[in-house]
């Protein structure tokens, strides 16, 4: 799935664009905690939140996520949106609640992110 | 693989300072990828980097961040001034949290910094004291030039 397909299913505004839209989504994750993004998102990973500040952005570039999808409408401030934009990330906002946002990506195939038991730990 | 013989980077955290949260997690990251460290070891340091400074945002008054790359490992401290740890062995549960309702709000305090330590870790040390302070000490190893 490209991040325009992406836009398009979740009938989202694109508030920070990326340089090429035709990115490769290959899959994706969803929360509201800070930790679990970390804990349990790989990278490469899209990212649907509800949390709309400016942490989210640093934990996302931290862990190298694909992009930032802000679930029920919900408006970042413009700091947020700068950041992302300085760090490269694009960043979507779709009126969809974060259950049927999830719901219609997984049913057009987009997979689940979550990384396994051993994934942040297999150099053991 | 030799990677580097030493590098070292202290970093000050500001308690409470959630604006410029993340940017001594980010400075680490941006130390390790110039090393050239492969980038699974870096997202482990980095995860735990961020965790650390979070704690020294959420917990305590002041603190700092040490980075150490020797040719064997990454090393990364984080001291700080402040309550310390009650019940360390409550503190390494997963969920388990002291962070206040206005902490969880701005999506933090999910009572996983330190597990998530642990896990991306190869050795977690803490050394806490109430009232006091807590030092956080990471340990990843690099690979050997075999591996």
């Amino acid at each position: 799935m490209e991040l325009a397909d992406v836009v398009r299913l979740l009938e989202a505004e694109v508030l920070v664009s990326a340089t090429d839209m035709s990115v490769k989504i290959t899959a994706a994750g969803a929360a509201d905690l800070i930790s679990d993004v970390l804990a349990f998102v790989r990278e490469r990973t899209l990212l649907l939140t509800g949390l709309t500040n400016v942490q989210v952005v640093t934990a996302a570039d931290l862990v190298e996520l694909t992009g930032i999808v802000f679930v029920r409408g919900k408006k970042p401030g413009r700091d947020v949106l700068e950041m992302a934009k300085s760090r490269g990330l694009p960043v979507l906002r779709t009126h969809l609640h974060m259950y049927e946002a999830c719901g219609i990506l997984y049913q057009a195939g987009l997979r689940s992110s979550q990384v396994g038991q051993d994934d942040n730990n297999d150099h053991r | 693989m030799i990677i580097a013989n030493s590098y070292d980077v202290t970093l000050s955290v500001a308690g409470h300072d959630f604006v410029t949260a993340g940017e001594a997690a980010s400075q680490i990251k941006r130390t390790l990828e110039t090393l050239n460290l492969p980038p699974k070891l870096v997202r482990r340091a980095s995860i735990c980097a961020y965790e650390a400074e979070m704690n020294i945002i959420i917990h305590a008054c002041r603190g700092q961040m040490g980075l150490r790359v020797t040719e064997d490992k990454v090393a990364i401290v984080a001291h700080d001034e402040g309550p310390g740890i009650a019940n360390l062995d409550r503190a390494m549960e997963e969920g388990y949290s002291t962070a206040s309702e206005e902490i969880r709000e701005m999506g933090f305090g999910a009572g996983m910094g330190l597990p998530n330590m642990k896990k991306c870790a190869d050795k977690l040390s803490i050394k806490t004291k109430v009232n006091e302070g807590t030092r956080v000490e990471i340990i990843i190893y690099l690979p050997t030039s075999e591996g």
